[in-house]
């Protein structure tokens, strides 16, 4: 602020004119308006607002005025200021809001660019496969039991009513472990053929009743090729109570079909014959894809199928009661069920697999597919 | 077994509308394992006619003999003239009788015939072979030459009897009776509600004191030996058309009509037979054990020396045949020379057991063993002598003998007895006593009794010996599709175990990890282990050995998952998949110490604990290892930047994954072992009960065993005990208590000799922090010998400090980290940084 100018008549001061101070206005307000970014309308700001800016300079001439004048300059010039700040300060609104929508679009990146810094992993399907059976019945209160797979011969034959010359223990293709003596000597001891010594195990550790299922790698003399392995996997279920049935059987087949396959699935039984349990059957469940469509239609072909309408999918059958007997379970008290069937089998048919050498081999191709859970 | 419909239609009245589809449709229902209904003749069309050769032209010229020959085909080609045809066959002469197929015609497999020119003349159809109309093999080797009494012209495709269903049968090791038109066709009856023509149902003569002389010293082997002696055969005699053609269609080779005969009567009845040159017969037959070391010539030529168990028929100079097996070739009937005129007939029953071992033993499955392996109707035995018999005199013009010989060892009928509603408590269904018993009846059993039914099952059902027998007798007839579906009502479960959990868990963390699951055979060999660089002495090279592995190249089970995962990221890597990381978790098996025969116990009773103990004691130790391999990139490069090969330090990650799943401290240390790389190779350990137990190892492979085994450069593994990193789990997590003070950080980077591992520093700085130290991290490994000195490395490290109670002073954040460093200083030699 200058000092005051005793010799210089106030009312005559050029700058504080109502037409100046309006004119010095109007040129902020036009500076600010033309600004075209922030930086623009920095310098205008400076300009017009900054201490040698004419306001300013107007400004600093009301204390060189008569008392009687000051308060009106002041006022002017004031409501002045006011109005060139505010507009500054709505122009600077405008221009950020400007900028940050600039920013953004600056910013934006090609949403398609692929992730696959580390490729992602998967589980084996033979195993997702086995849980997702395994995990139907656990649902239903069913518990799941494990043994070893190399096993005594009492609990995979014996136990299970394959006496030493049943020509079932022929039918299948057992590898022998080497015994004591070496070169080729008895040992009892095989690898399992089936899941069921573990439930000849289960029979003898628990007290019934009895509800498990047990999955599990088994192991036959085949070789390998398209539909047979030497090494595969099977699930299988047991049940011993008292009053237990072979409608209770055919339900809980249904209802595993029902829930791995839909709830518009069923089950067919076949009498057939296996040592351990009698009465004894195959079963099949209704063929997923055609319902049963594709039988004697060949316009339909179900390659599912084979447009048999039925998919053949395990044994199953009630508890021999000699197995009972075998296993420490009174039969006169107790009945029981038992079902298993073939999971690379299942693989197959429900995830269209076609050659079991894919199973086996490790390829990574084939198993990420199939995530983490089946 | 192979069932012929038309022949089925014999002894049930079959509707005739009925296909084999039909019929195999009610014996699957019924049980019996149809497995396919094979269409003969389905495509086959006429014109198919009996000529006779009239005159035969031998072509000379052609690579082969060629004859061309005017046939009589009567009015069948229209014009009543010899019919022109050229054949390649010479197994005939002129006045035979053959069968012609005429243009016009379509032969199996879509052969149409023409008219048509070959060797230089126009052949006007063919002389047929049993192959071409799809009969199977006849013995003749050529053209078949039919009997003279068919007339010319007479239609072949109906005396060929070339249309027809046959049905094929798997029949389960129970179902002995299904081996036989009579079994099936039982089944079918009931199957249709039809009446049964049992072709056993023959009036047979007593036997008598002048029947061929046998003697059987081992009436548990052989219960039943009935012979018969047929005198007078013609040799000259063959076996009928239609004979033949169901021996065909039942899979059978026709031989000669001696032995057609007794192949057709066990075909029909299940019972095998055998037929012996009376003449070359010396003495009694006789059936006994075989001295062991016995010599026996079977009818196949092979020599065999015979067990102690094996069961024989013997004459006067020793074994003529292995029992229930395969006859000897000294007695067989004279099929080529014909000379045979004199037969005994043999219709024994052996010990189902007893045939098994002895087919097994001899590596010979027969038509005969087959079938008493499965149980023979033993009563049937003089009905199919005396079928024989009859079918001898009849097709052979032999007479029978008036002796009529039966051994026969005492036995009761096996009698069951049941509650009347067993089957429906079976079942889960009511059907009531009326039920059960009629469907007992009509399967062959006695029934007696009211609420408890006194069952004696028939002779052809061995199988049938216990309650659920009969009740799945029941169950089957009424039929299984009509069981209810209920569902039993398990208690409560108590879900997956921790250790079920633990596996999954694995299984989902490493694949989240970026881990493929990659289960391998267990099958191992010897060298595996010395490709992996495996001490001779290492305890893993101790295996399980298979006596009859699928390859000698792998005779063992895998004490390590390395090899099987190893060989799955090389077949991978050849597949052009090169940025691999997978996993597996799977048993190995380690033989026990001392190495024990695992016992066969009873089974009609519990085992005790220490029996099931002795078996447990035999068996392999199968722990559970979870195993990692990793070659090429573990990131990709991309878009992002580079790209980061999988290295050691991956492989050890796998391994605290796993640890961190199972909720276990791992300790990783240095370590040295067989396949891995010695500069590293960490050991993995963890505590049990206060000891530490070295449970794997996990690095970068040795280069050697990469260049062995073909591998990648830089390919690592890891591989651990699951079961004792699942020991050593602490329990349930406990819940920390989280302070809302400020957080204090000071950094420190200290020196110290290379040597010295990282985990030692920071268990020192941690020990040293006390209790203030909320955590701890290595953020640089810095090595530069200019400014840090040879042989010295810098680790610079991120304490965070907090209290409970309150906002810690720089003062105590710093004393703490002092106490930190100079514990350091003191355990390690560290020195600090710039200090």
């Amino acid at each position: 602020m200058s000092a005051p100018n005793k010799s210089y008549d106030p009312v005559e001061v050029e700058a504080l004119k109502p037409e100046e101070i309006e004119r010095m206005r109007d040129e902020a307000l036009a500076a600010f308006a033309a600004a075209g970014d922030l930086d623009a309308l920095q310098e205008a700001k400076v300009a017009h607002t900054g201490g040698t800016s004419p306001l300013a300079l107007a400004n600093r001439e009301i204390g060189a005025l008569p008392p009687h004048a000051k308060a009106e300059a002041g006022k002017r010039v004031g409501q002045a200021r006011g109005a060139v700040n505010k507009a500054f300060a709505a122009r600077q609104t405008e221009l950020e809001a400007e900028r940050d929508a600039r920013v953004l679009v600056e910013e934006a990146v090609d949403v398609t660019l692929p992730h696959d810094r580390v490729p992602a992993g998967a589980r084996h399907p033979l195993t997702t496969m086995m849980e997702r059976v395994a995990d139907v019945f656990v649902s239903m209160g069913y518990e799941v039991a494990e043994g070893p797979e190399v096993e005594a011969e009492w609990f995979n034959f014996d136990a299970l009513n394959f006496g030493p010359d049943h020509p079932a223990r022929q039918m299948q293709d057992t590898f022998f472990v080497e015994g004591p003596t070496g070169d080729h000597g008895e040992s009892g001891v095989v690898l399992r053929t089936h899941t069921s010594p573990v439930q000849a195990r289960a029979m003898l550790d628990r007290e019934p009743p009895v509800y498990i299922v047990c999955p599990g790698r088994v192991y036959r003399t085949d070789e390998l090729d398209a539909t047979h392995t030497p090494v595969f996997h099977q699930i299988e279920l047991l049940a011993i109570d008292e009053g237990l049935t072979m409608a209770d059987l055919k339900g809980t087949l249904d209802h595993m079909v029902q829930s791995l396959f839909g709830s518009d699935m069923k089950t067919r039984l076949r009498p057939n014959y296996f040592p351990f349990t009698e009465p004894s059957a195959e079963m099949d469940m209704l063929c997923y894809v055609c319902k049963g469509e594709s039988v004697g239609n060949p316009d339909r072909p179900c390659r599912t199928c084979s447009s048999e309408g039925w998919i053949e999918l395990g044994g199953c059958g009630m508890v021999n009661p000699r197995v009972l007997v075998a296993c420490g379970v009174d039969p006169q008290k107790y009945s029981g069920f038992a079902f298993g069937f073939g999971i690379e089998r299942m693989l197959m048919f429900r995830h269209n697999v076609e050659d079991m050498r894919d199973m086996v081999e490790g390829d990574v191709r084939f198993t990420r597919p199939f995530g983490m859970e089946i | 077994m192979r069932v012929p419909l038309s022949w089925l239609r014999e002894y049930v009245d079959l509707p005739a509308t009925e296909t084999g589809r039909d019929v195999q449709a009610k014996l699957i229902a019924a049980g019996l394992e149809v497995e396919t209904v094979e269409q003969l003749g389905a495509d086959l069309k006429g014109p198919l006619v009996v000529g006779q050769v009239l005159t035969i032209e031998e072509l000379e010229g052609f690579k082969k003999p060629i004859r061309f020959c005017t046939v009589d085909v009567g009015t069948a080609n229209g014009t009543g003239e010899p019919q022109e045809v050229v054949c390649g066959a010479r197994n005939f002469a002129v006045g035979d009788k053959v069968v012609v197929v005429l243009p016009g015609a379509v032969l199996p497999g879509n052969f149409a015939i023409a008219a048509r020119k070959t060797y230089g003349r126009t052949s006007h159809g063919m002389i047929c072979s049993g192959d071409e109309l799809g009969m199977g093999d006849d013995g003749s080797g050529g053209i078949i030459v039919l009997p003279p009494e068919h007339e010319v012209g007479t239609d072949a495709i109906e005396l060929l009897q070339l249309v027809d269903e046959v049905l094929d049968i798997a029949v389960t090791p129970d179902r002995g009776y299904a081996l036989s038109l009579r079994g099936v066709a039982r089944e079918a009856a009931i199957a249709y509600g039809r009446p049964l023509l049992d072709p056993a149902l023959l009036d047979v003569p007593g036997p008598n004191a002048f029947g061929y002389p046998v003697q059987v010293s081992d009436p548990l082997g052989c219960d039943r030996f009935a012979a018969r002696t047929v005198t007078g055969l013609d040799s000259e005699a063959r076996s009928p058309i239609w004979l033949k053609r169901r021996l065909q269609k039942a899979g059978m080779r026709p031989i000669s009509l001696a032995v057609d005969i007794t192949n057709y009567v066990m075909l029909e009845l299940g019972q095998p037979l055998h037929a012996y040159d009376r003449s070359r017969v010396q003495g009694a037959i006789g059936v006994r054990r075989a001295a062991h070391g016995e010599k026996l010539t079977t009818l196949d030529g092979v020599v065999r020396t015979l067990d102690a168990e094996d069961l024989v028929i013997t004459d006067d100079r020793g074994p003529i045949g292995l029992a229930g097996v395969m006859g000897g070739a000294h007695t067989e009937i004279d099929d080529t020379e014909g000379t045979t005129t004199e037969v005994v007939i043999e219709a024994a029953h052996f010990d189902a057991i007893s045939i098994a071992r002895t087919s097994r033993r001899h590596k010979l499955a027969s038509e005969a063993s087959k079938r008493f392996e499965r149980g023979v109707d033993p009563l049937a035995a003089s009905a199919a002598a005396q079928r024989t018999v009859d079918l001898l005199v009849l097709l052979a013009g032999g007479t029978a003998d008036a002796g009529v010989t039966e051994v026969i060892a005492p036995s009761a009928p096996h009698t069951i007895s049941i509650p009347a509603n067993h089957p429906d408590k079976v079942a889960g269904v009511d059907y009531g006593r009326e039920t059960v018993v009629r469907r007992l009846q009509q399967v062959g059993c006695d029934v007696y009794g009211q609420d408890e039914l006194i069952v004696t099952v028939p002779s052809w059902r061995p199988d049938l010996t216990d309650p659920n027998d009969l009740a799945e007798e029941v169950i089957r007839l009424e039929g299984y599709e009509n069981l209810p579906s209920t569902l039993p009502k398990p208690p409560a479960g108590l879900g997956l175990t921790e250790r079920q959990r633990l596996h999954r868990r694995i299984g989902r963390a490493l694949a989240g990890a970026g881990y493929v699951e990659a289960p391998n055979y267990p099958f191992i060999g010897e060298p595996a282990f010395d490709q992996l660089g495996l001490a001779a002495d290492d305890p893993n090279r101790k295996v399980v050995k298979l006596v009859n592995p699928l390859s000698d190249e792998e005779p063992a089970l895998r004490t390590t998952l390395l090899p099987g995962l190893l060989q799955a990221l090389r077949r991978n890597d050849g597949r052009g998949s090169h940025d691999l990381a997978l996993f597996e978790t799977g048993l190995v098996f380690h033989p026990q110490e001392e190495l024990r025969i695992a016992g066969r116990l009873p089974v009609d009773r519990r085992p005790t604990d220490e029996e099931i103990a002795s078996l447990t004691a035999a068996l392999p130790v199968q722990p559970r290892h979870a195993a990692v391999v990793l070659a090429g990139a573990r990131e990709q490069a991309g878009w992002w930047g580079k790209g980061r090969p999988a290295d050691w330090a991956d492989a050890i990650e796998a391994a605290r994954t796993l640890a961190r799943e199972a909720g276990t401290e791992l300790l990783v240390r240095s370590g040295q072992y067989g396949p891995w790389h010695p500069g590293r190779c960490a050991e993995l350990a963890v505590r049990v009960g206060g000891a530490e137990q070295v449970i794997g190892y996990a690095g970068e492979l040795h280069p050697g065993v990469l260049k062995t085994l073909g591998l990648p450069a830089r390919t690592c593994a890891m591989e651990l005990d699951l079961d004792a990193l699942e020991q050593a789990s602490e329990g349930l997590p406990k819940g920390p208590k989280i302070s809302t003070f400020p957080v204090a950080t000071q950094d420190v980077a200290l020196v110290v000799d290379k040597v010295v591992p990282h985990s030692d520093v920071e268990a020192a700085l941690r020990e040293g922090a006390g209790e203030l130290l909320e955590s701890i991290r290595l953020f640089d490994v810095y090595e530069n010998s200019e400014q840090l000195g040879e042989d010295k490395k810098s680790l610079a490290y991120a304490l965070r400090f907090r209290a409970a109670d309150r906002t810690l002073t720089v003062d105590e954040a710093s004393a703490a980290r002092d106490a930190a460093v100079s514990l350091a200083a003191e355990r390690t030699g560290a020195v600090l940084r710039g200090a």
